[in-house]
């Protein structure tokens, strides 16, 4: 019996971490929220169809640096202000915008922006939100493939 | 002997999910100097304010082998690294090295605290646009850049990399007088 309450909890908490690792694992690559530097690219360059809100969620220096045309800059999704800042510019918005969150800062498996934001806007109930996959940086998965970018606010 | 099933059966239970939630990190290689568009050209000359507010000229450390590293306190990959840098500080120290770390935070709260907390040996600045511009864009994060007593980029190193080859260019280039 013993024995028995033991395994349950065990298992108790198994379940508890998978249920938290497959959250994690919405964004893992290769997922359908994920959206690739070249798709992206297609869809702001495409003369028709819908373009998404895209908002930049990582530091500001970076940003200033170099940002992806039309992008607007809400602040790191790693602090509760960017976080604030995120959940007042989607608030009026219909929960089936097609919005497009990135970073970039670091490695895509390093990157402490993305998830917090989209889990943000999944919580608020956003159907339609992507994130750019940037597998090493944005240096060199955007603009060192010659993509489009501007400085500055 | 069910007991034993039992343990075997959670603890590969465990591991699946520990690699799930952990998936194996790319370690990007080290890009030697060669691929940086500053290798060999003068290192970009600055002057900022270290976090005490002192002046931090990069032109004070001509004569010595300088680490210039871009890094940020949420950049976990700088984390890594960090460690590494204080140790070299101290260990090559005496034979010329010098650490520099630019911090691409958006202020410099987070940047002392992490100062205080990894016991940094070395002086850090908060960087700018401009000095970000002047090294070729600081893209991401970390970018680490070696340069020799003559004040030249040496090497370039983005990402994750092996320390261990850091280090080996470091001790070639404080070899050479």
């Amino acid at each position: 019996m013993k024995m028995f309450v033991r395994f349950a909890l065990m298992l108790t908490l198994a379940l508890a971490a998978a249920t938290a690792a497959l959250a994690q694992s919405e964004l893992a690559p290769g997922s359908a929220q994920l959206l690739n530097p070249e798709d992206l690219l297609k869809i702001i360059q495409a003369p028709k169809g819908e373009k998404p809100l895209i908002l930049n969620v990582g530091p500001s220096l970076l940003y200033m640096q170099a940002h992806i045309p039309g992008a607007e800059y809400i602040g790191a999704g790693s602090d509760a202000q960017g976080i604030g800042t995120l959940r007042r510019r989607v608030k009026s918005l219909p929960h089936n915008t097609f919005i497009v969150l990135y970073c970039g800062c670091c490695p895509w498996s390093h990157c402490p922006n993305v998830h917090p934001a989209y889990n943000e806007l999944h919580k608020a109930g956003f159907t339609n939100v992507k994130v750019l996959y940037i597998a090493d940086n944005f240096g060199a998965d955007w603009v060192d493939k010659g993509y489009p970018t501007i400085k500055g606010q | 002997m069910r007991r034993a099933v039992l343990i075997v059966v959670a603890v590969a239970l465990l591991i699946g999910i520990w690699k799930l939630s952990h998936p194996a990190q790319p370690r990007k290689s080290g890009l030697g100097g060669a691929s940086s568009s500053l290798g060999g050209a003068p290192a970009p000359d600055f002057s900022l304010p270290d976090l005490d507010g002192k002046p931090l000229d990069l032109t004070n450390y001509r004569g010595k082998v300088v680490l210039l590293d871009f890094w940020a306190t949420w950049c976990t990959p700088c984390r890594d690294e960090i460690p590494h840098f204080v140790e070299w500080q101290d260990k090559y120290r005496e034979q010329g090295l010098q650490v520099i770390g630019i911090s691409m935070d958006d202020g410099p709260k987070p940047v002392r605290e992490f100062y205080r907390e990894f016991k940094m040996n070395y002086p850090v600045a908060l960087g700018t646009e401009k000095l970000a511009a002047s090294y070729g864009g600081v893209l991401g994060l970390p970018i680490t850049f070696l340069i020799d007593r003559d004040g030249r980029v040496a090497a370039k190193f983005v990402g994750a990399v092996e320390m261990s080859s850091v280090e080996q260019q470091i001790k070639s280039l404080l070899q050479a007088k």
